[in-house]
């Protein structure tokens, strides 16, 4: 006689039915979730930790996770051991670097199984079917933010710490100044480079430099600002934050910040998984990309320094920007060495692919976009 | 917030580098003055990296739970002489080489700071209090770099204590004869294997303190990537300032300065080659060792003994 396990002999019962029926339903999905992070940095990570907790109201499914996964052929490990172990049949890999070759050689081996990636770049001709990417433009949430910033700042100089000069983070510091100069003319951001996307020592030591400059609103775009946040306050600047809401870092110069909402797109793939459909013949969309208006990012809640009147014209370009009125990339823009980015009449949709290619800074901002 | 804060152009620099050498070279001092006493008994302790982290994860969670820092600093001491005492242990077996123990407990020890790092969702710990000594001037930059964290000065103090115990007393002595020549400590009736167990646990002990400064003061968070090689290259700072724990001190303030440098340039606008200037801390070590290391002779002040049982 073959020898049984526990867990074969306990199915083998249950399947003659002499076992006692289960109270519930087992559930019918079982996704997994892995993090390049720790689940509680205030950042990124924990954005997507959160984006998962939202799942929790589908009782049909079950959602496994695994943190401080690095960018190595451990992420493939750890999507198999989910895939094998866990039974997961939807791996959502968070990421940039989880994507290639990790999740496209999952994706191979595994083509009953689904995956999609936060961000990576899927090419038609190369990459398995059974991938999808989803991600989120969260430009015209930055432009709000950095309106409070233009608003709140008696000096008109702005902080800005950021980690690395690409496409995304260009984007970010172009948006929240043009958001600061749309209300303040004379408002100027200066940017520091860390060179990486977790140096907290190096992110405190720019803060504190930019705050010795006379900066008095402090932002940046790293792995999680909150060093940056509470460094303000402790120099009594005021502060916004990224990727997740930082107000508990800054109980008194906080003014908002631009997070992100994964929970919106892990509900709606988890809903059309449960309605049979798959990326992989399809019917799920191969790239779900969504704005402030798909609720896929959004303004964390305003620090108690935010005037009613700044509330109020925040407000009303929110309402604008939700109903395309207006529109953050309108030429003429010229860049921070005098030349024309996008020139007059010509005005960039926020999904536009040429916005993914930016390698400039914009007027008024302080700072050099090749290192 | 406050009234317009006065801004200092080019000085900013000076003041940015000496704040920042205040800030920062508390971490190097204290992993390079526990170094400097483990080596001068002839033994190497590479896991000082991870100490600092352990040191780093312990004071962040005492000094939330109890709400004192200084119990927060004092937990951090006792697990820091913990892992000395274990990384004693282990190199005193017979056949245990220093620095591959050492880097087992770099595995070892990061693991375990992170799986109790995961408790943690408090953004904050309570902050160690300040020395206020900058009231007198109006510049906000100044002020700034002159709240001196209390840490600094009992860095300072100690880097002094350990040259005179070093010179002038006979447990000094004791230490430096383990580390020079162990067959003659023996012969004189020192117990070389006692010696260098408490130095490596007392040096445990002062790294571990540099880590809480880092959750603690600056920059006051916890997170993974907290000590970011920062205990590895005050080991390095221990051979540039060839065992001499003032020179370590001086070391830790050069070091500390420099890792000011890149961001201060770049917020006063000097916007080029910034990956160049955040590399200098590196790039003064690589320096430092070309300058002082030749194949040829020993280097000065090295303990004769160093790595040997």
């Amino acid at each position: 006689m073959t020898r049984l396990t526990r867990r074969e002999f306990a199915a083998g019962i249950a399947a003659a039915g002499v076992g006692r029926a289960a109270p519930s339903p087992p559930p019918a999905l079982t996704v997994g979730f892995i993090y390049n992070g720790p689940k509680n940095d205030l950042g990124y990570n924990q954005s997507h930790a959160e984006g998962r907790q939202a799942l929790r109201v589908l009782p049909w499914v079950k959602a496994v996770e695994e943190a401080s996964v690095p960018e190595t052929v451990a992420a493939g490990e750890s999507m198999r051991d989910m895939i094998f172990q866990d039974g997961a049949s939807v791996v959502f890999a968070t990421s940039f670097g989880h994507y290639d070759p990790f999740t496209i050689d999952m994706a191979r081996e595994n083509p009953g199984v689904q995956f999609f990636h936060c961000g990576g770049l899927y090419d038609e001709r190369k990459h398995p079917k059974n991938i999808g990417i989803y991600f989120g433009f969260i430009d015209e949430v930055e432009y709000l933010s950095g309106m409070l910033a233009g608003l709140a700042t008696r000096t008109n100089r702005l902080g800005f710490v950021a980690a690395k000069p690409i496409p995304q983070v260009l984007r970010n510091i172009n948006s929240f100044t043009l958001g600061a100069r749309s209300v303040n003319p004379h408002a100027t951001t200066k940017v520091v480079f860390t060179g990486d996307w977790v140096l907290p020592v190096r992110e405190a030591e720019a803060s504190s430099s930019l705050a010795d400059q006379g900066i008095d609103v402090l932002t940046g775009h790293t792995g999680s600002p909150r060093v940056i946040v509470q460094m303000a306050e402790r120099r009594g600047l005021f502060g916004c934050g990224y990727q997740f809401n930082q107000s508990s870092m800054a109980p008194h110069g906080f003014l908002t910040g631009a997070e992100w909402a994964w929970g919106t797109v892990y509900l709606k793939i988890a809903e059309m998984i449960h309605q049979g459909k798959s990326v992989t013949n399809g019917t799920i969309p191969r790239r779900l990309a969504g704005t402030l208006k798909d609720e896929f990012c959004k303004l964390s809640p305003f620090g108690p320094s935010v005037t009613p009147a700044s509330r109020a014209r925040v407000a009303a370009a929110k309402a604008s920007i939700l109903n395309g009125s207006l529109e953050i990339y309108r030429g003429p823009l010229r860049d921070n060495e005098g030349k024309i980015a996008i020139p007059a009449g010509k005005v960039l949709k926020i999904e536009d692919t040429e916005l993914d290619r930016m390698d400039w800074l914009v007027e008024g901002v302080d700072g050099r976009a090749k290192g | 917030m406050q009234s317009q804060p006065e801004t200092l152009g080019l000085w900013g620099i000076a003041v940015a580098l000496a704040g920042g050498a205040m800030r920062g070279s508390i971490p190097y001092m204290f992993v390079s003055l526990g170094e400097c006493l483990t080596e001068k008994s002839g033994k190497i302790n590479l896991g000082m990296e991870v100490i600092l982290l352990m040191g780093a994860v312990t004071a962040f969670g005492v000094s939330d739970v109890t709400g004192s820092p200084w119990l927060g600093v004092l937990a951090a001491a006792l697990v820091g002489m913990t892992l000395g005492a274990l990384h004693a242990w282990l190199t005193q077996q017979p056949s245990v080489n220093d620095v591959a123990a050492g880097i087992a407990m770099i595995i070892f020890g990061s693991g375990l700071a992170f799986f109790f790092g995961k408790r943690f969702v408090a953004p904050m710990a309570p902050q160690l209090p300040l020395i206020d000594l900058g009231s007198w001037s109006s510049a906000g930059a100044i002020r700034s770099a002159l709240r001196i964290s209390p840490l600094f000065f009992i860095g300072i103090a100690l880097a002094f204590a350990l040259h005179w115990i070093f010179t002038r007393t006979s447990w000094g002595l004791k230490v430096r004869a383990a580390g020079d020549d162990p067959q003659a400590a023996r012969a004189l009736g020192i117990n070389v294997n006692r010696v260098r167990f408490i130095a490596i646990t007392i040096g445990g002990a002062l790294a571990a303190i540099g880590g809480a400064h880092l959750t603690l003061y600056f920059p006051g968070i916890w997170s993974e990537g907290i000590s970011g090689g920062q205990g590895l290259m005050a080991v390095a700072l221990v051979i540039f300032a060839q065992w001499s724990p003032r020179r370590c001190l001086a070391a830790a303030l050069l070091f500390g300065g420099a890792q000011a440098l890149g961001p201060s340039l770049q917020s006063l606008g000097v916007n080029g080659y910034y990956h160049l200037f955040n590399a200098s801390p590196y790039l003064l070590t690589l320096g430092v060792m070309i300058a002082t290391c030749t194949p040829h002779r020993r280097l000065a002040g090295m303990p004769g003994a160093l790595g040997r049982k």
